[in-house]
């Protein structure tokens, strides 16, 4: 598997001979262990930092010392720059008597450009900036989406922080507040996409920096953006409040393109990969080798698109899903996002602003109502998904449940009045 | 005041435009694509309404990354691309071109520099992961390692798209699952209630918020010692560790007792199915650095069963659906235990009630 390189001193597994770091390297025969292997090594990418700072040779102590007896050494603590609360993940270590170059070594989280674009300009210029001011390493990016600048002094992360924010960056949330949030490639590379990601993602969370910076909140609230229902951003699952793109008109059908996959796959192909597969029955073959989309009966789960990529398209009608309330197992298991707008355009700025105001109205509500350490999803299912659509002044929906309840349990004095109110709604839309 | 005076004030841009550092064509035609294949593994080719093309050669990368690596990347794509990438949301590397001819030596030159080239399509993809014991302040194991294990005996399942739909594995380095859902998901699994260091509950912990933070309300203060703490009903407990964060006195990581478990059938996309949640198939794997040989062996047992079994575009949760979880349990011969039974809230709802059963 692992070839000679054709060049050795510009190649992942490449360590150099000239060693700038004071402090000898520690044994570390288990993470050795690591270097071998096709996939490009972390370790050896540790060793080559520690060939430069005696930060890193103490880090490598420790994780060795980590894999020897299979147990973590990190505490936190409180760590800040001037100015905010958070953004800062501190970490003391707690066998520093052994490892006293890495007694501290603190992450920065910075939140990337929207869609995750970079130059290779700006890529070295945070790579500089960081090997000035802390270890060098950096991921790219964290689970929630941030880079992390692993690694420095209580005292450099203000230096790191006051020179990447002077170039237009600026830390992530940590702690109780609104997080670094996330979005798709989206509009800047894909044909799949529905709304405007690095917009939505910019509007939503740049409305909420001052919660980001200084958290208040009732625990973290985190936005994803995606541009279609396939969810890269992961978002239902992960995510406070997803937005996803979806239209509302029929999918664009180019039937001689269906035509042209067809004769080149099959029609066995076309039934069992496409036809067979839609979760509504919503598709049919032609005898001619069309398709036939019953559209009002399609719920736009992207299957068929993703696989005739050519041939179908979202439809022309473009907007977004709201969801809310999406989380992993703490406390109560976990939670996906409910649906809260089953559509919205999203073209005017007024679109927009409505698309804030849902946000804006969510937070307030939840850091009014929500316990210490619930998120916004608990809240949801502590007091019933009614109660949380009165308290942001939301109309009910069919669209928000997978079928109504089946329990009679339930008090229902004022039917004829919320009857009404359907009607009156259902009027008003009608014109 | 006056040192405060000199501290500057931060510039609360929040997050940067993404526009100043997007590949030209893509701010050409953003929002104007047409449609897309996939001439080779890792590599995608976008078409715009306008007729412009790009394509995208996909990298996989060790996600940690030090000025060397960050150089060596970006020599490469200053020399064979236009100076423009993205990251994925698994950590792979996307660089962009405006021909098919600057393809194959962009390839060669990831290549030659030890980085694969794959990722896309149905392949098993980058293995997100967490922290684990490089930073995390709770972690029963380490992530870098795992993946770095998994991915070198996953190796050519990245550079070929040979798997039924594109598998997606996560890993986590303690119950809170950061890494979240997975069609395959490798999470640390305690399996004994925190050991309390009673001498500094008082001092590190504020008490009331550790007992709210337990699901189980296991958790109540007491007096040990003469000294003011917390004690825990280990009848009740669930070995979650979710008292441990903010009461690092209660260590829930053990070397031997802080396990391994498997997950399987995640899915955050709607296509066919809705979103699903990954489901327990096996636990008590051992805890085995640097390689973690058992966890690795399950995994690749079910992606063999997998990739045998599975239709085309089913993801591991729409094949377990098709084919039902005792064929699952059968065909790669994990033990079906009385912990695979649900019992937490709502569980009745994931018990068969019907006679909907395969022989």
């Amino acid at each position: 598997m692992q070839k000679t390189p054709k060049n050795p001193a510009k190649h992942a597994t490449f360590v150099p001979k000239d060693k700038k770091s004071t402090k000898p390297f520690h044994n570390t025969p288990m993470l050795d262990q690591l270097e071998s292997g096709p996939w490009p090594s972390f370790v050896t990418g540790l060793k080559r930092l520690a060939h430069e700072n005696n930060m890193m040779v103490d880090l490598l102590g420790q994780l060795e010392h980590s894999y020897k007896t299979r147990t973590g050494y990190w505490k936190g603590g409180t760590v800040s720059v001037f100015g905010y609360g958070g953004g800062i993940i501190p970490r003391f270590s707690e066998v520093a008597k052994m490892f006293p170059e890495s007694k501290e070594f603190h992450t920065l989280r910075v939140q990337p450009p929207a869609g995750n674009h970079y130059t290779t300009k700006i890529l070295r210029q945070l790579s500089d900036s960081w090997n000035k001011w802390g270890s060098g390493l950096i991921a790219f990016h964290g689970q929630t989406g941030n880079i992390m600048f692993i690694g420095t002094t209580s005292e450099n992360t203000q230096h790191f922080f006051d020179e990447v924010n002077a170039y237009g960056f600026d830390l992530g949330g940590a702690g109780p507040c609104v997080r670094t949030a996330m979005s798709c490639v989206g509009a800047a590379r894909c044909e799949q996409s529905n709304c405007n990601e690095q917009k939505i993602h910019r509007l939503l969370v740049n409305n909420f920096i001052d919660d980001m910076h200084r958290p208040a909140l009732p625990y973290k609230f985190k936005f994803k953006v995606s541009g279609c229902p396939n969810d890269c951003m992961n978002s239902i699952q992960r995510a406070d409040m997803a937005v996803i793109g979806t239209w509302r008109d029929d999918m664009q059908v180019d039937q001689k393109e269906v035509r042209a996959f067809v004769a080149s796959r099959g029609r066995k192909y076309v039934i069992d990969n496409v036809v067979s597969r839609c979760p509504t029955q919503a598709l049919s073959l032609n005898d001619d080798d069309t398709l036939d989309v019953d559209n009002r009966n399609c719920v736009r789960c992207m299957h068929c698109i993703n696989v005739m990529t050519k041939a179908l398209s979202p439809g022309k009608e473009k907007g977004v899903t709201v969801l809310i309330g999406g989380k992993r197992t703490l406390k109560i298991g976990d939670t996906m996002g409910t649906v809260i707008v089953p559509f919205m355009a999203l073209e005017t700025d007024e679109d927009y602003e409505q698309l804030k105001e849902i946000a804006v109205n969510t937070i307030d509500f939840w850091a009014e109502n929500g316990l210490e350490h619930e998120r916004c999803g608990e809240m949801i299912e502590r007091i019933g998904l009614v109660n949380f659509l009165e308290g942001i002044g939301r109309e009910v929906d069919p669209n928000m449940i997978n079928h109504p309840r089946t329990i009679s349990y339930i008090r229902t004095d004022e039917w004829d009045k919320e009857a009404e109110k359907w009607f009156d709604r259902k009027q008003q839309a009608a014109g | 005041m006056a040192e405060q005076a000199a501290m500057r004030q931060p510039i609360e841009s929040g997050c940067p435009d993404g526009f100043q550092y997007m590949h030209p064509l893509m701010i050409k035609n953003y929002g104007n694509w047409k449609y897309h294949d996939r001439p080779r593994p890792g590599v995608l080719h976008h078409v715009a309404h306008s007729g412009d093309e790009i394509w995208t050669v996909r990298a996989g990368t060790q996600r940690q990354l030090g000025p060397y690596e960050i150089n060596l990347l970006c020599d490469i794509v200053d020399r064979y691309a236009d100076g423009y990438v993205r990251f994925t949301i698994r950590s792979n590397l996307e660089i962009m071109v405006d021909k098919a001819e600057r393809v194959e030596p962009l390839i060669e030159a990831l290549t030659d520099a030890g980085y694969p080239v794959g990722g896309t399509g149905n392949s098993v993809t980058m293995i997100s992961h967490t922290q684990g014991w490089l930073h995390c302040d709770i972690p029963g194991t380490d992530a870098s390692g795992v993946v770095k294990s998994l991915m070198d005996e996953l190796y050519e399942e990245f550079i070929h798209e040979e798997m039924p739909n594109r598998v997606h594995i996560t890993t986590s380095c303690c119950q809170i699952n950061c890494g979240g859902q997975g069609d395959i998901a490798i999470n640390i699994q305690h399996t004994k209630p925190p050991k309390i260091n009673h001498d500094l509950v008082a001092n590190v912990c504020e008490r009331p918020s550790v007992v709210a933070r337990c699901p189980v309300a296991a958790i109540r203060p007491a007096m040990v010692n003469g000294k003011p703490s917390l004690e825990v009903d280990e009848k009740k407990c669930v070995c979650c560790g979710a008292c441990y964060p903010p009461c690092p006195p209660m260590q829930i990581n053990d070397p031997e007792h802080s396990k391994i478990a498997i997950w399987v059938g995640g899915k955050n996309s709607n296509a066919r199915s809705k979103p699903m949640f990954h489901k327990l198939v096996a636990a008590g794997i051992p805890n085995n650095p640097p390689r973690w040989p058992e966890a690795a062996a399950i995994v690749k047992n079910i992606l063999r069963v997998y990739k045998e079994d599975a239709k085309d575009w089913e993801r591991v949760g729409d094949w377990v659906t098709r084919i039902g979880w005792p064929r699952f349990f059968e065909l790669t011969g994990l033990p079906f235990t009385k912990f695979h039974i649900d019992n937490w809230r709502g569980s009745r709802a994931s018990l068969n009630a019907s006679t909907h059963i395969r022989f």
